[in-house]
């Protein structure tokens, strides 16, 4: 009767809260399927019912009509705190329990689960190294925590019993930019390890575009615009509500999700050093340029200016300017617009890992790149 | 002989008295304690009732600010025709006398736990039961243990008064001072030994909420893993506590 495939970890059918006194619905019949491993993040304006929709989720708000399907189950079949145990639960300010140590604090679930005590204690080992969470902090009380750590053992309760789902509610909101990075490139790697299905709700639409693999955009009343890949979002947002939402730098967002490997390089201007000046003034005029790249052993030593080039025998005489920065094939074309804009030579130039020249970008192989990974809708 | 040449403290009477005074003492501290520890338990009832059923709150708070506020001489004297004289009348009298105290504590102190924790502990699939018993009640714990300094020590003073009705206690030994009208050793024994009782307790109320909540205590600096960010919780518990006692004090002296 639920008509599950093995890979939906969630499933929301026709979900909806309506509060008492309320003029419209919270919710309103939301669908949503939630694929497991997947990392879906629920985006949308303050009153767009994204809270709501997560604790009902875990039961945490019941909701008046539809249903929420977890792993083919219909959640109310359960007691809801047996529910909840299963699902790993992180909030915007971690939550902490503060009359508890941080071990403590992480053992909560398992504790509840009865767990014996060398198991727990175990798993708490476990959990701090995955968290990368000093162990002598294990012994405090959460209050001696800073947020970003706080916030890492939120992270570490929530996944102690190893629940297959995550529930996170604005967990990043309450730190700072460069503690908030470091927390999200963590999740990620996390997630590469274990695989979990993560619901994260957040009003940050580059937080979503960041960590999921699947964005839900909801409007005011819970109404659901749009489900998709941020990739597939930013290039084809459905209506005037999501391009809104997803501000007027959707083409900037796009250059982050791709990454220099996804486009094709170009060679560039590009001499070696026992080249002749003559060979560079060539090299130079073909590609409409007044600098070019001087390599040598496969590594791109710098680059020289028209002006330059004088009486010297080969280019390698002329003292070469360094490019201020290099990328890496992973990087993002975000990253490597940066570089473009900021350099002289209004090129990005990519290395490999070991540093040997692979090619060069221009703002021109940018746009390529977006059209390129998808039609357009301009 | 006249009074002028009396002094404060006869030695002689108070080393042939001892074992007088000691069951005197005996007998206040078990009329304080059964007084607090009744109404400590008739208070949480009527603490979880109030913070269940929020509407009952105010009813109950006004109930227990009423028999507050009605003079202790006068309480204890009304209570003798109905129940007659003794330990009963006066412990009565004294129970009704901590209510107001450990109630507004208690609510107080469950109102405030954060609701962050609150909603943490329910995701993480407590029991309502278990929640209140294992979140709850430990975070609540600085103020009601504020609550009980104040009643006990109030307690303490108001037992020297309920010896107009025979209880016993160092009111007794003072009551006997006043009697004789020109011997006060045993009003000044009676009198420094309460005053000391009331500080002993209160001073041991402070070890127990030190000894209970460990989280509370200040860390030693080099403890502090990030001094830059004193996060929330124990800060605000810490100003919580200091409101609570204080408006625990106001109202102590209106009994």
């Amino acid at each position: 009767m639920s008509a599950q495939t093995p890979d939906v970890a969630i499933r929301l059918d026709q979900l909806t809260k309506q509060y008492p006194g309320g003029a419209r619905p919270a919710v309103d019949s939301l669908d949503l399927t939630i694929p497991k491993g997947e990392l879906v993040a629920l985006v949308g304006p303050s009153g767009c019912g994204k809270t709501t929709t997560l604790k009902m989720i875990n039961r945490l708000v019941e909701p008046t009509g539809g249903t929420v399907w977890i792993d083919g189950t219909d959640a109310r079949t359960l007691p809801a705190h047996e529910l909840r145990r299963g699902i790993g639960y992180v909030i915007q300010q971690a939550g902490l329990f503060p009359h508890r140590t941080v071990a403590a604090n992480i053992g909560t679930v398992p504790a509840l689960l009865g767990w014996k005590k060398d198991r727990i204690a175990a798993r708490v080992d476990e959990l701090a190294e995955l968290l990368d969470l000093d162990p002598t902090l294990l012994r405090r009380y959460p209050a001696a925590l800073s947020g970003g750590q706080q916030q890492r053992v939120g992270v570490a309760r929530a996944l102690a019993a190893d629940p297959p789902i995550l529930l996170m509610d604005e967990p990043y909101s309450a730190v700072d930019p460069i503690v908030r990075a470091r927390l999200q490139d963590e999740l990620l790697s996390i997630q590469r390890r274990l695989q979990k299905t993560i619901v994260l709700v957040t009003h940050d639409i580059d937080e979503a575009i960041k960590l999921a693999n699947r964005i839900a955009i909801l409007n005011v009343g819970g109404i659901l615009e749009q489900v998709g890949t941020p990739e597939e979002m930013l290039r084809a947002p459905a209506n005037d509500f999501v391009a809104d939402f997803l501000g007027d730098d959707r083409g900037i967002k796009r250059l982050s999700l791709i990454t220099v490997d996804d486009v094709p390089l170009r060679e560039g201007p590009v001499v070696e050093a026992t080249d002749s000046p003559d060979h560079a003034r060539a090299v130079m005029s073909e590609n409409g340029v007044d600098w070019v790249g001087v390599r040598a052993d496969g590594r791109l030593l710098g680059w020289v200016g028209e002006a330059d080039l004088n009486g010297d025998p080969t280019v390698g005489d002329v003292e070469a300017k360094p490019f201020l920065a290099t990328f890496r094939p992973g990087m993002s074309l975000k990253a490597a617009l940066d570089g473009i804009v900021t350099s002289q030579t209004r090129v990005a130039v990519v290395v490999e890992d070991d540093d040997r020249y692979r090619g060069m970008l221009t703002v021109d192989d940018l746009a390529e790149g977006i059209t390129a990974s998808g039609p357009g809708e301009a | 002989m006249l009074f002028a040449t009396e002094p404060l403290v006869r030695w002689k009477w108070v080393g042939d008295h001892l074992d007088e005074i000691w069951q005197d003492l005996i007998e206040h501290i078990q009329l304080t304690a059964i007084a607090v520890g009744i109404g400590f338990a008739i208070s949480l009832v009527l603490a979880i009732v109030s913070i269940r059923y929020r509407w009952t709150y105010g009813p109950i708070g006004a109930f227990c600010a009423v028999l507050y506020a009605i003079p202790s001489l006068a309480l204890f004297a009304l209570l003798i025709p109905i129940v007659g004289l003794g330990v009963v009348p006066a412990e009565i009298a004294l129970v009704g006398y901590t209510l107001l105290i450990l109630l507004r504590n208690m609510v107080a102190g469950f109102d405030g736990v954060p609701p962050e924790v609150r909603e943490a502990a329910d995701g993480m699939g407590y029991e309502g039961w278990r929640r209140g018993l294992r979140v709850d009640l430990p975070l609540a714990l600085p103020a009601i243990i504020a609550g009980l300094r104040i009643a006990t020590v109030t307690t303490v003073g108001l037992v020297t008064v309920a010896a107009l009705v025979g209880t016993g206690g160092l009111g007794a030994l003072i009551n006997d001072g006043l009697d004789r009208g020109d011997f006060p050793t045993p009003v000044v024994v009676g009198s420094v030994l309460s005053i000391a009782l009331a500080i002993v307790l209160d001073v041991m109320f402070v070890l127990i909420e030190r000894f209970a909540t460990p989280w509370r205590r200040r860390q030693r600096p080099d403890t502090v893993i990030n001094p830059d960010e004193p996060v929330g919780a124990a800060a605000a518990a810490d100003v919580a506590g200091g409101e609570l006692a204080g408006a625990g004090a106001g109202v102590a002296s209106g009994g």
